[in-house]
């Protein structure tokens, strides 16, 4: 079997978000880099069914030199081949998708992860975009999956509950916090991937369909009052909730 | 200017972020002509499409199928550009729930279109819908256009207001699709609800629960005032992560963007990521011991106090208020 997963390299959740002198995208001075959280939910899952069944995992990321960074850790984790679609145009969703999927094609995977969703953008997309400009079948949002005899069963988040859901392999799949608990790299592992290279590759052009016309910090939030210091400032917040905010 | 709304169903009872859609794409028709179509698909929908009239569709088309009645990102998606394409229209409104979430990147690919994912406002400008969506969990928000020939936005739930769809209700056209085994290849087999828990994506009211609450065994404290205010239950991710809630309740940068219109944080300090998750909420309620947790920045509302002391008397103050008791 043939796994691949897809990675994005982006601002660490603490990071403090200023917007950039272009008024367009963040400042970066000062942010550290992280793995996209949701990604290495799908790392370890791709990890985990290796170790079942045996096969090769492949971490694809798109993006500058510095997506390296995040690669060399899946490389720690365990993944076999490490892939940099070198890039540093400014893409949409849409465009990411048509480069990876490009990549994607040539490797030919029989299970292809992504994260739900990037924190960055979050844009929730590009997992099923790939899935569609493959024509493979796709579930995402996955909290559980069992792949038995090529088929596959997964769960997935809907709002009030969990769908069960069924397809075929070759098939994509986007993880959601819940299917697994990724693993650290081992101090063995930190040193192997040191010698694991990294492929570069050009990643194919695409123009994106989506234009950042500006980024601004939301509107500060107006400071708010202290109604009490112990339980009898309830009766005086019910009051507040019920006849100024009116949303009891 | 065409737009078709997907309007999306469960049980063949459209949910909320389809009114809420519908009427969105209507404000936008009224300030540059056009008409908003509305699309139903589901096992038998037709006998409630008519009501998107009230919203303000023009027309409403519905696709039925016995198999149409769960979810198949395959056989949805080929509808949804089908249609798209057939009545050729320029954008696509899609709600932000999990199943617009699944379905818009499809049909996007199927119909060559940009998406804007997630909006949380629609303007015009030059005769052009500028979308506003909020990146890196809400600590900015991006303008975007779209520049591809059809265009597709998808609507955050609870931002959006549907009104009361008192509008004339319109009638309902049958579009013939055919279907083979083929478009159900991925397909949704049965839905495990969580025992009528009301969930906090779709919640108007969330009462969350953080590692102040010392244990699991006081969260019936919270799920008693997320009751009297028929509110969904959240949590932190450090009491996610403590084994004490399930993960579908996690608010915040790695669970789930709330917006509701009224959030209250019990024993939740507020650290970066909770907070990026609701700090949209329309007010927000803190209740912690300790006066300098960053919570009280976002809090409309706060109490500095012992939540032990002061949930239970807030729980039956409502009640008291609600006539519940
Ligand atoms: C990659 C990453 C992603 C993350 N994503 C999320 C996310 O999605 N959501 C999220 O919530 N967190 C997230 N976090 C975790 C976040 O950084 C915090 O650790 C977490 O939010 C803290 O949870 P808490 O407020 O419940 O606990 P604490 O920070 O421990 O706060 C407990 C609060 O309870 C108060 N308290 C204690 N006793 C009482 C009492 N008797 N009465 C009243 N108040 C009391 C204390 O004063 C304190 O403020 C993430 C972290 C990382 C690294
Ligand atoms: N630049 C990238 N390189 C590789 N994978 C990516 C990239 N951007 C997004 N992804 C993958 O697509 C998923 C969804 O991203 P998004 O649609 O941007 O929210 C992420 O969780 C990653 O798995």
């Amino acid at each position: 079997m043939k796994y691949a997963v897809c990675i994005n390299h982006v601002p660490d959740t603490a990071a403090k978000i200023t917007v950039g002198s272009d008024g367009k995208t963040i400042d970066k001075g000062g942010v550290s880099y992280v793995i996209s959280p949701y990604d290495e939910f799908a790392i370890e899952e791709c990890l985990r069914l290796k170790e079942k069944n045996g096969g090769e995992v492949t971490v694809v990321s798109l993006g500058s030199d510095a997506h390296k960074e995040s690669l060399r850790k899946a490389l720690a984790m365990g993944v076999d081949k490490a892939v940099l679609l070198k890039d540093d145009s400014t893409r949409d969703s849409f465009s990411v998708a048509r480069a990876l999927a490009d990549c994607l094609q040539e490797i030919s995977p029989d299970v292809i992860f992504f994260g739900k969703q990037s924190v960055d953008y979050d844009d929730s997309a590009v997992g099923l975009m790939v899935a569609e400009m493959l024509g493979l079948p796709s579930i995402s949002v996955i909290v559980k999956l069992e792949i038995a005899d090529g088929k596959v069963t997964a769960e997935r988040e809907v709002e009030g509950g969990r769908e069960v859901v069924e397809t075929k392999l070759p098939a994509v799949f986007t993880a959601q916090k819940g299917l697994n608990e990724p693993r650290y790299p081992s101090l063995k592992g930190i040193m192997a991937a040191k010698s694991k290279p990294i492929e570069e590759r050009p990643a194919s052009a695409a123009p994106p369909k989506v234009e950042v016309l500006g980024m601004q910090k939301p509107p500060a939030r107006l400071a708010g009052r202290i109604v009490g210091t112990d339980a009898t400032a309830v009766p005086e917040l019910v009051r507040l909730l019920h006849e100024e905010a009116k949303v009891i | 200017m065409k737009i078709l709304v997907f309007a999306e169903q469960r049980d063949n009872k459209f949910k909320k972020p389809a009114f809420e859609a519908v009427k969105a794409a209507r404000t936008i028709v009224d300030q540059i002509g056009g008409e908003v179509i509305a699309l139903a698909v589901g096992s038998s929908v037709h006998s409630i499409a008519g009501t998107l009239g009230g919203y303000g569709a023009k027309k409403v088309l519905v696709v039925e199928h016995a198999r149409l009645g769960l979810y198949s990102s395959t056989a949805y998606s080929r509808i949804v550009a089908e249609v798209a394409s057939a009545q050729q229209v320029a954008i696509v409104m899609i709600p932000a729930t999990a199943l617009g979430k699944d379905l818009a990147p499809r049909v996007a690919v199927k119909l060559d279109a940009g998406v804007a994912a997630d909006c949380t406002a629609l303007r015009i400008e030059n005769g052009e819908v500028i979308a506003t969506r909020p990146v890196y969990a809400g600590k900015a928000l991006t303008d975007v256009r779209v520049t591809s020939v059809v265009k597709i936005f998808t609507l955050r739930p609870n931002v959006f207001t549907a009104g009361s769809g008192d509008g004339e209700a319109v009638p309902v056209e049958h579009v013939a699709v055919q279907l083979s085994e083929q478009d159900f290849t991925s397909a949704v087999k049965e839905i495990k609800q969580s025992s009528g828990k009301i969930d906090v994506a779709e919640a108007d009211i969330i009462v969350t629960g953080g590692r102040g609450m010392k244990g699991p065994e006081h969260f019936p404290m919270i799920e008693q005032l997320a009751q009297a205010l028929d509110a969904a239950v959240g949590a932190s991710r450090a009491v996610v992560d403590a084994g004490w809630r399930p993960h579908e309740e996690q608010v915040g940068q790695t669970g789930k963007t709330v917006s509701p219109s009224l959030y209250i944080a019990v024993g939740v300090s507020g650290a970066i990521q909770h907070l990026a998750g609701m700090s949209s909420s329309k007010y927000i309620v803190a209740i912690n011991k300790d006066k300098d947790a960053p919570i009280f920045q976002v809090a409309t509302y706060g109490i500095v106090a012992d939540a032990f002391e002061v949930v239970p008397a807030l729980t039956a103050e409502i009640k008291k208020m609600l006539g519940k008791s």
